[in-house]
Formats: C-alpha cells, structure tokens, sequence
C-alpha cells in the first residue's frame, strides 16, 4: 500500500545560484527581462467562449438563512448558478453577474468548508459540473513565443476572481472530510484528470498551484485513478521531452511525484524503475532544466533513497546526457551529482567510479570556472571524500594529468589554489601512488601523442586506400554497365543498378 | 582480439578486404574510442572503414559489431542512422541490403527523436532496394516487429514504414499491414496516435480506393475526434490527403462531417491547423463544396476569438478567394468575405493586421479596378496609417500588385507620409525595411516624383547614426543609380554625396568614399574620373587614418573603371604616398591596392 504526504519542505528554490557577470549587462543590448520589464502584465483568457447567449444572474437567499431542509437545494441551485461563465477581457461587462457570481462561490466555498454533512450524493454530480465548466478549457496560445519562464513576466488568467473560487472550492470539496471517494469516483473519472493534467500547462503560477495541490489530494483519496495519473504525466513529460519541448507544469507535477516516490512500495515495481530511467533521466536534457531541476534532483534521490540498486543507471544516465555546451546546466549536473553521491552507498560508488571520474576530470579542465570550481568541492565534501580515499588506487590516476596539466595552465587563480589542495589531499592519500604518477606524467604524455599520431596515419592511409577502392567499383561498374548495354540494350534503362559484388 | 596489433605495412590492396592489412580489431576500436568527438569522426566515416573491409567482411564483421553496440551518445548514433542510409553498395549491393535491417531496428526504437526519424528515414530509403521477396522476408517483418514493441518508441517508428512497404507486398500482407496501422491509431499513448495521425494521409495514398473507404474514414474520423487536441489537428492534415483521393459524391457523407466539426474545434490549435490549411483543403474538396461549406467556415475563422486563429485565417485571404470558382467569385468575395476583412484592418491584435497587410494588396488582382478604388482603396490607406509599423511595411511591400491595377497615383498621397514616417522609426530594423523597398518604390512612382519627395529621405540616411542603415543607404543610391541612368546621378545624388567629403564628422567623409564605391561602376568612366576621383584623391591627406585607408581601398575599387593615363599619372603617385604613411593599416592597404592595380 502506497501512502503519500507532501515532502516536509517542499524543494522550490534552486540548490545553485547562477549570477550574469555585470560585464554583460553594459554591453549595449538590452537584456530581455529589461526590454519585458516596460510591457505590462498581460492578461489572456480562452475562458469565455462557449456561451452563446448570456443568461441573466438573480441573487438567491443566503445559504445561512434558509432551514437546513432546503439547504442542499439551495447549494445545487448556486452550484447552477455557478456555471455561468463571464467575459473577463472586458473588465467592465456584466458587473451585476459577476459579483452575484462571486458571492455565491464564496458562500460555496464557505458552506463545504464548515457544515458537516452537506456533501450528500446528489451535491457531488452539480458540484463536479460546476468545477469542470469554469475550470477545463483550452489553454490560450502564448503572447510571447520565446517565452523564458526564468526571465518573462508570465501571462496571467484574466478570469482568476472567479476562476481562484473554483479552485479553492474544489480544494476544500476534497479535503471535505464527508468527502466521500466511492461516490466521488463515478464523476472524478480518468478522462476529468486527464482534463485536469493538461491544464499544469498554464502560464499563470497561481493556478498551477492549487493544481498541484487538489491533484495531489485527488492522488492520495482516489486510489484507483493512481496508476493512471502516474500513466498520463509519463505521457506529458514524454511529450515534453522529445515532443515540444514546452509544458509549464513540470516542477509542480515533479513536486507531486516527489512525495509519490516517497510512498512506494518495496521492491519497486518495474514500472516505477522504467519510469526514473525512461522519463526521470531524460528530463535532465530538457533545456528548460533551471526552472524545475531542484524538484527533479529531489525526485531522483528519493529513489536512490528507496533503493540503492537503481544507483548505477542514474549516475550512468545522467553522465550520458551530460550537458555539452551549456554551462549553466553543466554547474547543475554537478550539483545534482555531489547530492547522489551524498548518500550512495560504497559498493555502488565502486561501479561506477571510473565513468564518474573521467567526467569530473573532464569539469575540472572546463574554461568555465564555475564548472571547474563546482567540481573540485567535491573533495571538500567529507563523505565523497572518504570514498574517494578507499578508492584512491583507481581514481588518482583517472585524474592525475588532468590536475597536473590545469594546475599549470587555468587562467582562474582560484582554480589553481583548488587544484593545489586536491593534489595536496591526494600526496597525503597516498604518497607511493603519487610519486610514480608524476614521474611517469611525461611518459604518459608521450605515449599519447604516439598513439595520436598512429591514430592519424591509419586514417590516412584508410583514406587513400577507400578513395582506390571506389574508383575500382566505379571502373567495373561502369565496365558492366557497358557490358549490359551490348547485350540488352532496350532493357538498360529498368535494370537496377549493377551490384558491386560483380566487381570483387 | 588484438586491440595491440598495428596495422601492418600499406600494400595494394585487392577489390576485396585483406584481414592483414586491417584487422576489425583495430577499426572497431576507432569506433569505440574513449573521446566521442573521435568516435563521431569514426562513424561519419563509416563508409571508408566498410570500403577498407570490402563487402563480406563488411557484412560479416563490421555490421553485427554495430549492431551488438548500439549504445552511445544520440550524436552517434545519429551519424550512425545516417550513414546506413547509403550503405547498400558497401555490403554487395541490393541482394544483401537486407543485412542493414539489424542495426537500423535497434535504432528505430531508442529514445531520441531525432536519431529515430535518422533510422526511419534510411529504413524508408533502403526499402526501395529491397526486391519484392525481400521486402516480404525481411523487411515486413521488421515493420510487425517494431509495431508490437513494447515501449512506444518503436510503435512510433513502425507509422512511417507501412506506406513504403505496402505497395510491394501481396494482398495477404497488406491485410496484416492494414490491421497493424488500424491497431496504432487507437495506442495507448497518444505520442503514437500523433504518429499514426501524422502519417495518416501518407498511408491513405498508397492504399486502393475501396480500403480508403473502409479503412481509412473511420480511422480518420476517430483521430479527428481524439481526446487530445495535439492528435486532433494532425488528423487535419490527413484530411487533405484523403479528400484528395476520394471522389467528389463521397466527399460529403465521408469527410464534411468531420471537417466542419474540427473548423469549430473547441480547441484553438484544430481551428488554427484548419486555417494554415485552408488552400489545401480548398482545392482538395473541389468548387461546390468550397461555396456551401468552406466560404462560411472561412468567415468564422476569420472572426474566431483567438488572435493566433485569426492570423492563421487572414494570412490565406489572398489565396482562397483566387482560388475561388470563377462564376460568382466576385459577389462571394464582395458579400461574405470583404467585411470579415474589413474588421481585420482594426483588429485588437498586430500579428492579425500585419498578416492581413501582407496579402490584402492581392485582392485588387481579383476584384479589378473598380471595386478595388471603391472598398479596398480606403482599407489600405488606413493600413498605412496603423500604429504599428509592420503593417505599413507589409503594404508598402506589396505595392506592386496595386500599381498593375489602379496605379499607384491613387496611393500617392498617404503613401508619402508613411514612407517619411518608416523612414525616421525609431527601430532602426524598420528604417532599413524601407530603404530596401525604396528601389522598387523609385521604380513604380516614377522619377519625377522621387525627385520631389523621397530624394532628400534617401540622402537623410547616409548621415543616419546607425552604420547597417548608412551602407543599407549606399547600396540604395547605387540600385536607384541603375534605374535612373548616369546623367540622373550626375545631376542629383554626386553633388550631395562629394560634398559630405568637407564634413567634420569623419564617419561621413568615410560615407563619401562607400558611396563612390558602390556608384563609381554604374556612373561611368567619364563621371567617376572627372568628378569622384578628384574628390578620393584630395582625401587622401585626410588626418584620420580610418580615412585614408579607406581611400586606399577606394583607389583599388574604382581602379578599373579608370583609364591606364588617369592610373598611372593620378592614382598611382596617391597609392605612393599612402604606401609610406605612418600608419600600419594605411601602408597595408595602399599597397594592397598597388599590387591589385599591378601599379607596382
């Protein structure tokens, strides 16, 4: 049995900072968040469209004031009411029905949450019609095509006095404790959630939230709809990564994973482990990665934390998608890396050494200082280090020219006094070791510059070699095209081309 | 294995691979080095190492190690998808392609959009070179294959390989294929429905008419109506392909439901896809329908409540009313279609202006010079009085299509303040979208009225602060110079460009000297030497060196437009003495120019 409970503090700011030097803001371009900062707020809505005739709203009797007989026609009849949906783009229209529109859904709100007993089995279907008719639409197309959810000021929902009273009823409707899961099972079906899931897509952060609230609520009380929901945002991040690219929702759904992972069950099923490889892994080269990474780094410790096993295909995973041009993501990576190495354990830490090794050295000699100097705390950290330590027979050398060379050429002088205290820590490690690396360095150095040039004159005398044997095939190709023209000349033009092998 | 053994010593090699020469030990460690920027090297050539190997060891060595290592970074096996592609020749020609099936499978299924689509598009190229038997024992089972896998990746694939099979394979097979793509369309997951969806029409066309009927439609209407928006729209695109195939009676009971259904599509992406493509549905559904159907489905897009939608629409105006059905064509045009348009002009959004700015212009083609004075006159006038910028550009662009019908005289008053008005935006790419049009906009009001109106504009530019709109200006002087002839210039644009040479602004001496570069040619011997190089020369003492190597430059240029009396006794002395100049870029460039002019 799965439980879930939201992670006590839930991951929302990034573990890394990452500063533009000032240098780049006097260059003459304006940089996009000043040039976003003179446009106003934009308000956008798909919202009100479908009401071809709009329908007057009279104000009904306080739900307080009636006898509790008629109180539950009453709700339904505002829960009626309620599906009436106003034009918002237009802030002036209908300033009548919108407000007797929001004193009724606040006195929704108001009842649901503090009489007992008012969730009966007729409230349910008129309750989850309202709901569905204010909050399920298609979401407006994006004002700003290059939308960058780090610097853009997002489209906001031009509805939200309504569309916020919704939400908040539909919250408290769930939390509800009368709140029912086999009733509320015949109207909140898969095809209401994936209605639901499409909307994480909003610009508008407000909303997103109390999506990811209710969802998460709907998650923990409907328990035949989990597998589905977890099916469906498989099936948006799937989209998102090799799709489009564009989904505005995924931290908000990570953070709902999060405390799902957290509520698995041991062993972890198949389906959940192709779901940290398949899907998890692969959201790190979405190049949005900034705006939800810090939720999805909590993800993928959760599941290292369940089960040590699944180790090796993360950090085997994240180093085959390591960034390769970008910085930024690269300093992030590394910060994912030294929270998984946090809490391996050392037998995996020994599987994976070697690759993870290779690709620290690889930071370490990066022109960027914030990726080198990100790499090099890692011995800094007393755990990574103390592996590193009962491993220092197989790391030292993976890593030894790439320090020795740094050391001599990086142009950032606070690289260099890192790398000092790495070579440092290693001599103290384990002296033998270090001496005969450093002896052997030229050599070393040497041989690879053999092996290069080796390496070449292959290639070159491959080169030469394919050019004569095309030139061959050519020949004869061409030898039997003749041939054939001799022979059947009406035919020459169906034949297929004369295979090679006739050539050999 | 022997990753130790070098090659041995080059000899001539036979047609076929020599073990000796190159062990597969040591190539398959090139395509297994450690640095992927070398392993990509290796696999991009790819086909040398097969050309090494010859075609058996080819086949026998090298295509089964691919195969067995196909893990690595996406750009690998990118290359790798790719170059298999082209492979055939290499492993013996079309009776062995079918070797290359293997490793693009396992390609076709990885995760990575971009390497898939690599490994279909080679499967979808190498099955032309399969034989009909072939197809049938090897291919056509791949195709099964990746279409019953497990994850949905090579389900994904599988959609683009049934067209290409399908045509060559017997009836009974082309029922298995047939029921494989009905089972994709309702996958699970819609990344696999959109596949299908988006190869639906594809499909559609290799398949005969009756199974279109029986398969297709209902495949076709059942995308059209998916739950998923994403899946809906593409079914639009299928439905081009579709109605194109099918006789025009079946047309309405098969189609039309479905197609009037996803113009008013809840979802503003089915509406949008259904505008971008109006054309093809049009000409595809044929001229009755397009009266009955199309013109007031047309209408409602034009006026739908989504800006994007209505972009989308205004963008086809042009296009669907020439495409039109002749008869009847105006009174469509004028009743149904013009005031949707003349909404448009004031709309809320600038995309919608501006997409309609850039095809509006058309219309007087079609509607002929009455009704274009009468109701399309007065909607351009207001384009070209809109706030936004883009929209008077985009008529002004297209003002050519007017000129052929009513002239552009009509136009000439309001066009003249919003030229001035584009020609001193504030946005700098503005001004240099109007100085590109000024050529063609010379051409069409004729010299006289440049002269009055847009000569000083033109001259306004070459001292503007912006450099791209100062040489945008020269090259605008030089395009109106061969429209005009030499005389023209001669007596208008080289008087006030010679005497920018006095000002005190060097960044508009050096002006002076980009314009006698662009204009020395098409002015002629006899101007260039009496009245620009006089000019060059004197500027030769300027005292900023930026100056006077572009002088030297400018020597260079107009050089062989000299004659050798003007070379020798003017030029040369000049080129001389800039040779000596203190100035490293001076003396570089002068004697660029004296060794160019053979002055030496």
């Amino acid at each position: 049995m799965e439980n879930t409970k939201l992670p006590p503090s839930s991951p929302t700011s990034p573990t890394t900072g990452f500063s533009v030097p000032t240098a780049e803001k006097i260059d003459g371009f304006p940089r996009r968040s000043m040039r976003r900062a003179r446009q106003r707020r934009s308000h956008s809505s798909s919202q009100f469209r479908y009401q071809s005739s709009q329908i007057e709203l009279t104000p009904l009797p306080l739900l307080k004031d009636v006898p509790s007989a008629e109180l539950h026609d009453l709700f339904c009849q505002k829960l009626q009411q309620c599906c009436v949906l106003f034009d918002f783009l237009d802030c002036v229209a209908d300033l009548k029905g919108k407000e007797i529109k929001r004193a009724a859904l606040n006195e929704l709100v108001e009842t649901v949450a503090t009489t007992r007993g008012i969730l009966i089995e007729p409230v349910y279907p008129e309750a989850i019609k309202m709901i569905s008719v204010n909050i399920f639409r298609t979401l407006p197309p994006t004002e700003n095509a290059e939308f960058d959810p780090e610097e853009d000021e997002p489209t906001l929902e031009a509805a939200w006095p309504h569309l916020q009273l919704v939400y908040e009823f539909f919250l408290r409707f769930v939390e509800c404790p009368d709140f029912q899961p086999s009733v509320a099972k015949r109207y909140l079906d898969q095809k209401f959630v994936l209605q639901l899931l499409e909307l994480f897509d909003t610009e508008d952060p407000r909303e997103r939230e109390y999506l990811k609230t209710i969802l998460h609520r709907v998650y923990g009380k409907l328990l035949g709809l989990r597998a589905y929901i977890r099916k469906q945002i498989n099936n948006i991040f799937l989209r998102f990564i090799y799709e489009t690219e564009h989904f505005n929702g995924v931290a908000e759904l990570l953070e709902i994973l999060g405390s799902i992972i957290n509520g698995f069950a041991l062993p972890l099923k198949s389906e959940h482990k192709q779901f940290l490889v398949r899907v998890l892994i692969p959201l790190h080269t979405a190049k949005s990665l900034s705006v939800f990474h810090a939720q999805l780094a909590y993800c993928v410790v959760q599941f290292m934390e369940k089960d040590a096993t699944v180790t090796e295909y993360i950090i085997r995973g994240l180093l085959k998608y390591w960034p390769k041009t970008c910085t930024q993501k690269e300093v992030m990576f590394l910060g994912e890396m030294e929270e998984i190495l946090d809490v391996i354990e050392p037998t995996q830490f020994q599987r994976v050494q070697e690759q993870l090794f290779k690709q620290i050295s690889a930071c370490i000699s990066s022109p960027h200082f914030q990726v080198a100097e990100r790499a090099l705390y890692f011995w800094n950290n007393e755990y990574i280090l103390s592996l590193i330590e009962e491993n220092c027979h197989i790391i030292l050398p993976l890593v030894f020219a790439t320090l020795y060379r740094v050391s001599k050429e990086h142009w950032n002088q606070m690289i260099v006094s890192l790398i000092y205290n790495v070579l440092k820590t290693f001599m103290e490690m384990n002296s033998t070791l270090f001496d005969d690396l450093t002896s052997s360095y030229k050599v070393e150095k040497q041989k690879e510059l053999k092996r290069e040039r080796e390496r070449q004159e292959l290639w070159g005398r491959l080169e030469s070699d394919s050019q004569r044997r095309l030139q061959l095939m050519e020949e004869a190709s061409l030898n039997l095209r003749n041939l054939q023209e001799h022979q059947t000349p009406r035919h020459i033009h169906t034949q297929p081309e004369p295979s090679s092998t006739k050539t050999a | 294995f022997h990753p130790a053994a070098g090659p041995s010593e080059p000899k001539m090699a036979g047609a076929d691979g020599d073990d000796s020469l190159y062990p597969i030990a040591v190539l398959i460690d090139e395509l297994r080095n450690e640095d992927v920027q070398l392993r990509l090297n290796s696999i991009k050539k790819l086909s040398t190492i097969a050309l090494a190997l010859g075609v058996e060891r080819t086949r026998t060595e090298l295509l089964p190690f691919l195969t067995d290592t196909i893990y690595d970074e996406d750009e690998v096996l990118l290359a790798l998808a790719e170059q298999l592609g082209n492979f055939t020749m290499l492993v013996g020609g079309p009776e062995y392609v079918h070797c290359l099936l293997p490793p693009l499978e396992s390609l076709a299924t990885v995760e990575e959009t971009v390497v898939r689509d690599k490994a279909v598009e080679s499967l979808r190229k190498i099955s032309q070179e399969h034989s009909p038997v072939d197809l049938e024992v090897h291919f056509e089972p791949l195709v099964k294959r990746l279409a019953s896998g497990d994850w949905f990746t090579s389900r994904t694939s599988a959609c683009g390989l049934f067209s290409v099979c399908y045509p060559r394979v017997s009836s009974t097979v082309k029922a298995e294929i047939r029921q494989h793509f009905r089972t994709l369309c309702s996958d699970d997951t819609p990344m696999v429905r959109r596949a299908a969806a988006s190869k639906l029409g594809e499909f559609a066309k290799v398949l005969e008419l009756d199974y279109v009927k029986s398969d297709i439609i209902p495949l076709f209407t059942a995308l059209a109506s998916d739950e998923q928006d994403s899946v809906r729209l593409l079914a639009v695109e299928a439905c081009v392909s579709i109605a194109t195939l099918l006789p025009q009676e079946d047309l309405e009971t098969l189609v039309m439901p479905t197609l009037r259904q996803a113009a008013e599509d809840k979802s503003w992406r089915v509406r949008y896809m259904v505008a971008d493509k109006f054309s093809e549905l049009q000409k595809a559904v044929g001229p009755e329908i397009t009266k009955n159907d199309l013109v007031p489905a047309f209408q409602n897009l034009l006026k739908d409540c989504e800006a994007e939608v209505r972009a989308a629409a205004a963008n086809k105006v042009k296009e669907f009313c020439e495409n039109l059905p002749e008869d009847g064509r105006e009174t469509i045009i004028m009743t149904h279609i013009l005031p949707c348009v003349k909404e448009l002009v004031s709309d809320t959004n600038q995309h919608v202006k501006s997409a309609l700015a850039s095809v509006i212009m058309g219309l007087s083609t079609i509607l002929g010079k009455d009704n274009t004075i009468e109701h399309l006159l007065p909607l351009f006038l207001a384009q070209l009085k809109d706030e936004c910028p883009e929209v008077r550009l985009n008529i002004i662009s297209n003002l050519d299509c007017v000129n052929e019908v009513i002239g552009i005289r009509q136009l000439s008053q309001s066009l003249l303040p919003a030229i001035v008005e584009l020609a001193e935006d504030a946005k700098w790419r503005v001004r240099l979208a109007i100085i590109e049009y000024m050529p063609l906009l010379a051409g069409q009001l004729g010299v006289e009225f440049f002269d009055e109106k847009l000569n000083s504009l033109c001259m306004a530019w070459l001292v503007d602060h912006v450099y791209a709109i100062r040489e945008a200006a020269t090259c605008n002087l030089m395009k109106l110079v061969e429209k005009f002839g030499a005389e023209w210039a001669q007596n208008t644009i080289v008087p006030k460009v010679l005497g920018m040479a006095n000002d005190p602004n060097y960044l508009h001496r050096m002006t002076t000297l980009f314009c006698i570069n662009a204009l020395s040619e098409a002015c002629g011997q006899e101007i260039t030497t009496k009245h620009m190089l006089p000019v060059v020369l004197k500027m030769s003492n300027d005292q900023v060196a930026n100056v006077r190597f572009n002088v030297a430059k400018c020597l260079q240029k107009i050089g062989p437009v000299l004659d050798n009396n003007a070379l020798q006794t003017e030029v040369k002395p000049v080129l001389e003495k800039l040779a000596a100049d203190q100035d490293m870029d001076v003396k570089y460039f002068a004697q660029e120019a004296i060794s160019v002019l053979a002055l030496a």
